[in-house]
């Protein structure tokens, strides 16, 4: 058979060669990858496989670096290679040729070269940069195909420093006429959002589009980023609801294409995605849940089909209904639905039944009740991962009665699981479950003697840190303290005495400190005893060192001279020349404290019960320390942040631009929470005078009240509330009672399996009414239990919460600071938002952005002053303008007018110097008022005209110029009294921006009287550019560096380059400086450092660096928000030219 | 979803394909692992698998296992219909694939694969235009093409398991 198929394949190329071209290469190359394929199906072993693909790679290295390869052999070559690496062989080497063939090949090997690049490289690869060009150059191609597949490797990778160079293409891409490049253009969107969210944060409305759009591809591809948004931020999409209500609405009821159907369920995977958001954006907001109750329900009932797909979608409603505000009918019938699925033969669908049940277990405990008998099935079903399932609602349901069991089926599952995460888990778990409900000593410690002896070495370090706190810090009553000590103690010599070898050594450590502290406790136990059971784990070979410190630290506790001291001595001499310091440091320790018994009694006293240490967490007792040294000459502290930045700046090419160094010394704080057991036994004796120890003893007095109150309710203070107790166990555990076991079955009564059963059954229900026990009757107070925030797993997850946490706050702190200039994007794009975005916006950004949404109504009046100012500056181009100005244009005719004899009125001082356009304010039957700006050099004087067009003469004139953002201070020579009939008035006042905004604005009022004793007045208002306040700022480059680092306001930003002939850097620069005023310090290559100030004296500096076309601007102020005003004029003053 | 391997019964990769950032060793591992699970369970267990901290979906189909790893919060039936719905538009484009179809032109599942899932999200679930956009760019295919579907559905020795179609059992 096998020479039929050799001789057909050597046959091959000849009998295909349709091919216009005799490419006998291409061929041949083909059947290589069929020899390849073929070849290595023959092999019989991996050492023959791995000689063939190295002898396949070298020939591929080959031919690829050979100048003579055309692209079409290199696609096959790619191919090849990929079939190499999906072998799990390196082929590297070809990664360039890939990119190479993306760039170069012909649609067909553009493909394929593509295709290699997306499978070979992931997005930090730095080959990937290359792409770049490839994937520009292919957006902007005719050839829709190309297109294509230039969005789909962006949607897949790219580097996210690159994202600016293709984000107006991709953009663009969104209005395409092909659903099919509009569908790929969102979803390479929803790519840039997951890796830089704050690169794409401008187009937000275009992502509302695109779930406007008519076609449900392109829609159901917005989801997913709308998914993602309202994850992290529900409440500003609530507005949304509607929307997506409607639209499952129209799913559900079958509007869609028959297209879209799978398996004539309509669009599944869009029902599910609206599950999704709906189930978020319903989350205790009882309003907005109302709004979805009706199509959550249409969902269920529509969903009625017995198939997978509409499992999966039933699946989704009930979670999206448990996570909303709850509607007791919907409830029920979610209800009902996880009963289906529960009680459902397909084993897939009982797996997600327990999950969905595990979910929904802590509101609503009964249901677990009527499915119990399912469970105890599940409990001992042969799949480990529906077993495991089980135990995961088991743990949900624990309480103090039914904890015995539930552990003991917990710890049967971790004796034969072998995975080492599900061990992990489980062990927290009973851990948490034994500190929480145990129901006495004994049972307690032999919990956890198992607990450490199956989690080993992989659970986590808190576990038997939290359970000697609970030791050593103990309970209310001292007796019963004494019990459970002793109880610990008995427990472990006989372990110890046994094979020690096989415990993991955090048990053995737990071991050592207990028998330190408490076999005293132990009145027949001699301490000569203890001491040669440790010394013992000391000789061991595998004792790592961190236990045998462990050990000596516990030896040092016990020793006491006398008959002990041999075996102290002998240790001590061992390890006191010990490689390990630390163990060195304990061995001294040890030869010490056992010859001196005061010494060790004052150091190490006996059952002290540990003390909250009073923490100085500023650690003041150091400021002498400090002050001594930087007397001395040391550097001050700086924060880590500064400190990163700093090093950002040293290395001036961060390719992180926009990047906030910040999370990272903020997460590292809290992960610096973390407590090791060598600090905890430090701090239970020797020494607490370290500030970081000392910390840990602070936080041991909040866990503390955590323990006492859940032991207090279920476990050891029993006594203390009895009579509630017994008045809530009405079921108890039949095991001890079976007289009472008719009781607890009936009020099971939904069971199915409860008529006279045989054996096993028996057992079952047994089993059943001890798991369940605590949750019909009781099902209050296990509910109580389980709302109470639980003192031990909040402690545990705080890590993860503080990280968390910090998180979230720098989001905010990331959305505060990029959200303005996002702002003012939008503002560029002219894009007119529609009012929903206009609020959304207002919402998120600060109120610097909340004026700028505003004023985007008047975007083109201000772009015309922005104009007519800078022209202002320039009295030569102003004159030209004038003329042009005054010839065309009707409807501006008064006001050129008005400006042409207001012209003379202006005050003689600054005749000379450049000033704005004079812009007619408003105007009534008796005045008109008119004003403009003058640049002096640091000042701003804004001048008002009042002509008075009536025949009268008015009185009393009053003029009054306020401002939020500004200073305004009065000239001389204001205007007040009496203007008479056709003549001017002019007031004068200087400016000072106190508060930056893109615009400032200037609101007057002016109040006269007419002749005839009427008193009116007539309100204007005037807004000034902010460039108009800026002023060249002269540094040098040395200042700059040190202001650089003190300023704290930033903002980055690319701005497009000028492309002409000249270098594009500079001629970037030089219009900048031109139209805004700014001072260039220095350029150095493809970097400029630039300068300005805001009058009078607020300095602003602008860091610039050529990348990949574009200008990336990094602007650093003392002043909050000045940053993001300036990059806004930069913008436009770039975008006019 | 994080990523999606398909495998044979004997554990040879077939397909590869990451939507999270990976180093090569840590895919190695992962999938060596993986695999070693998945063909560890037997037929009638659950499809659904908790695996180190991941969520798994797999299903068999013939002596292929599509298998997808995927987000806590994701829905494991849908995934599950994922898998199926890219079994469709396999056998949809190749005409009753079989394993050797995936083997023999893998680049074509790839393909195939993009134009389904994008970045790991379902990008177009409707077979009519998965394999619309698919077709549109092989009208630029050469007869190559022609050539590698006559080899690949011959039968090879070894290969009899692999030639059966995937949806036969």
């Amino acid at each position: 058979m096998s020479d039929v198929v050799e001789k057909t394949l050597t046959a091959l190329p000849s009998l295909l060669s349709l091919d216009s071209h005799p490419g006998s290469a291409k061929l041949s190359s083909t059947s290589k990858l069929g020899n390849l394929i073929r070849g290595i199906t023959e092999l019989t072993s991996k050492h023959e496989e791995e000689k063939l693909i190295q002898h396949e790679l070298l020939a591929i290295k080959e031919q690829v670096s050979s100048p003579n390869t055309t692209m079409r052999q290199m696609k096959e070559l790619m191919v090849r290679s990929i079939y190499c690496e999906m072998l799990g062989y390196e082929a590297s080497f070809s990664y360039i040729h890939a990119i190479k063939l993306a760039q170069q090949g012909t649609v067909l090997e553009k493909r394929v070269g593509y295709l290699a690049v997306s499978l070979f490289l992931n997005e930090s690869h730095e080959l990937l940069l290359l792409l770049v060009n490839t994937v520009l150059k292919d957006l902007q191609s005719t050839n829709l195909i190309e297109v294509c597949m230039a969005l789909t490797v962006v949607s897949q990778m790219f580097p996210k420093d690159m994202i600016p160079a293709i984000l107006p293409l991709v953009e663009e891409k969104l209005n395409h006429p092909k659903e099919i490049i509009r569908r790929k253009a969102v979803l390479a969107l929803y790519k840039f959002y997951l890796i830089a969210p704050n690169q794409v944060q401008h187009i937000h409305n275009k992502f509302r589009k695109a779930l406007c759009d008519k076609d449900p591809g392109v829609m159901t591809a917005s989801l997913h980023i709308y998914l993602q948004m309202i994850q992290e931020n529900p409440e500003a999409y609530k507005d949304l609801t509607p929307s997506f209500v409607t639209i499952l609405k129209q799913v559900v009821g079958g509007k869609l294409p028959m297209d879209f159907n799978y398996h004539t369920v309509p669009a599944p995977w869009l029902q599910i995605q609206l599950l999704r958001i709906l189930s978020l954006l319903g989350k205790n907001d009882q309003s907005t849940s109302e709004v979805m109750y009706e199509v959550l329900d249409e969902s269920l009932q529509r969903a009625e089909m017995n198939h997978n797909i509409t499992y999966a979608i039933l699946y989704e409603c009930v979670k999206c209904i448990y996570t909303i505000h709850p509607k007791s009918d919907l409830l029920e019938k979610a209800a009902k639905c996880i009963g289906n699925f529960v009680l459902s033969p397909k084993i897939n669908l009982k797996y997600l039944g327990l999950k969905a049940l595990t979910y929904v277990v802590q509101q609503d405990p009964k249901l677990a009740l009527q499915h119990q008998m399912t469970i105890i099935e599940c409990l001992d079903h042969p799949d480990l991962i529906i077993k495991r399932e089980t135990l995961e609602l088991l743990f949900r349901i624990t309480n103090g009665q039914n904890v015995t069991v539930i552990v003991e089926k917990m710890l049967e599952f971790l004796c034969i699981s072998e995975d080492d995460h599900t061990t992990i888990d489980l062990v927290g778990k009973v851990a948490e479950l034994a500190e929480k409900y145990a129901p006495d000593n004994e049972w307690f410690i032999e919990t956890m003697n198992t607990v450490f002896s199956l989690g080993g070495d992989m659970m986590q370090p808190d576990i038997p840190n939290s359970f000697l706190k609970l030791l050593s810090e103990g309970f209310d009553s001292v007796e019963e303290d004494r019990k459970l000590r002793l109880f610990a103690v008995n427990s472990y010599i006989p372990l110890l005495r046994g094979e020690p070898g096989k415990l993991p050594q955090r048990f053995l450590q737990v071991i050592s400190w207990v028998l330190g502290e408490y076999s005293h406790l132990r009145e027949d136990l001699e301490p000569a005893e203890v001491l040669s059971l440790l010394a013992k784990l000391l000789d061991m070979k595998n004792s790592s060192s961190e236990t045998k410190s462990w050990v000596l630290m516990a030896m040092t506790k016990l020793c006491k001279g006398g008959a002990d001291a041999s075996v102290t001595q002998e240790v001590s001499e061992t390890y006191s020349s010990s490689l390990d310091t630390v163990l060195r440091q304990r061995a001294h320790e040890l030869q010490y404290l056992s010859q001196d018994p005061e010494l060790r009694a004052r150091v190490l006293p006996r059952g002290a019960k540990p003390e909250t240490l009073e923490v100085d967490s500023s650690l003041s007792f150091l400021d002498r320390f400090v002050s001594e040294a930087l007397a001395a000459g040391a550097a001050p502290y700086k924060p880590p942040h500064q400190r990163q930045e700093e090093l950002d700046q040293s290395k001036a090419l961060s390719l992180e631009p926009y990047g906030l160094s910040l999370p990272i010394s903020m997460s590292s704080c809290s992960i610096t929470d973390r407590q090791s057991p060598t600090l905890l036994s430090m701090s239970s004796g020797l020494s607490g005078d370290s500030a970081d120890l000392s910390h840990k003893g602070g936080s041991s007095a909040l866990k503390l009240d955590g323990i006492k109150r859940v032991w207090g309710r279920e476990g050891y203070l029993a006594q203390r509330e009895p009579v509630e107790e017994a008045a809530q166990v009405e079921v108890p555990s039949p095991i001890q009672s079976p007289g009472r076991q008719g009781e607890g079955d009936s009020l099971h009564s939904q069971t199915p399996t409860q008529t006279p059963t045989p054996e096993p059954e028996q057992e079952k229900q047994q089993l059943a009414s001890s798991l369940f026990v605590g949750l019909a009757s009781q099902s209050s107070v296990s509910l109580m239990g389980k709302s109470e925030p639980m003192p031990q797993r909040f402690r545990r997850k705080a890590k993860g919460q503080g990280l968390g946490s910090s998180f979230i706050a720098n989001e905010q702190i990331s959305s505060s600071l990029i959200s303005p200039p996002s702002a003012v994007d939008n503002l560029l794009c002219n894009n007119l938002l529609d009012s929903n975005n206009a609020s959304e916006l207002a919402e998120q950004t600060s109120q610097l952005s909340q004026s700028l949404t505003t004023a985007n109504g008047t975007c083109h009046a201000e772009a015309e002053l922005t104009e007519s100012d800078t022209k202002g500056c320039n009295p030569a181009l102003r004159r030209d303008n004038c003329v042009v100005a005054a010839g065309p244009g009707p409807h501006n005719d008064p006001g050129r007018l008005t400006e042409v004899c207001l012209d003379s009125y202006l005050p003689a001082e600054l005749s000379g110097l450049s000033h704005s356009e004079i812009a007619p304010l408003c105007a009534n039957q008796s005045l008109n008022l008119s004003a403009c700006h003058v640049q002096k050099e640091d000042s701003l004087i804004l001048v008002v005209f009042i002509m008075n067009s009536s025949e009268s003469a008015i009185q009393q004139m009053l003029l009054q110029v306020d401002s939020e953002e500004l200073e305004v201070s009065c000239l001389c020579d204001s205007p007040a009294g009496e203007v008479t009939s056709h003549s001017v008035a002019v007031g004068q006042y200087s400016l000072t921006v106190t508060r930056p905004a893109v615009h400032v604005e200037v609101v007057g009022t002016v109040s006269y009287q007419l002749p005839a004793g009427t008193s009116q007045s007539l309100q204007f208002s005037y807004k000034v550019p902010l460039t108009s306040f800026i002023r060249p700022f002269v540094v040098s480059t040395e200042e700059y560096g040190t202001m650089w680092l003190s300023f704290s306001h930033d903002t980055k930003q690319n701005l497009t380059l000028i492309n002409d002939n000249q270098e594009p850097l500079t001629a970037t620069l030089n219009a900048l400086k031109k139209k805004l005023q700014l001072h260039v310090v220095e350029v150095i290559g493809m970097e400029g450092i630039v300068a300005c100030r805001l009058l009078q004296d607020l300095p602003c500096l602008m860091h610039c660096r050529v990348n990949a076309g574009w200008l990336a601007v990094w602007l650093r102020s003392p002043v909050p928000d000045l940053p993001d005003c300036l990059i806004y004029h930069c913008q436009r003053a770039l975008q006019s030219l | 979803m994080q990523f999606m391997l398909l495998f044979s019964r004997q554990g040879k990769l077939r397909l590869q394909k990451w939507y999270v950032p990976l180093s090569d060793k840590e895919k190695k591992k992962i999938t060596r692992e993986l695999v070693q699970t998945v063909l560890a369970r037997k037929p009638k267990m659950c499809s659904f698998l908790e695996w180190r901290d991941l969520k798994i979906v797999y299903k068999r189909y013939a002596s292929l296992y599509f298998c997808c790893a995927i987000e806590d919060q994701d829905n494991e039936l849908i995934t599950l219909e994922i898998i199926h719905r890219y079994v469709e538009l396999l056998d949809k484009y190749f005409g009753s694939v079989c394993e050797l179809d995936i083997i023999f032109n893998f680049e074509k599942a790839y393909f195939i694969l993009d134009e389904f899932l994008l970045g790991g999200e379902a990008q177009e679930t409707s077979k009519k235009n998965v394999l619309k956009a698919i077709e549109q760019a092989d009208l630029l295919q050469e007869n190559i093409d022609f050539q590698m579907r006559l080899f690949a559905g011959m039968v090879v020795p070894n290969m009899a398991s692999e030639s059966s179609g995937l949806f036969q059992n």
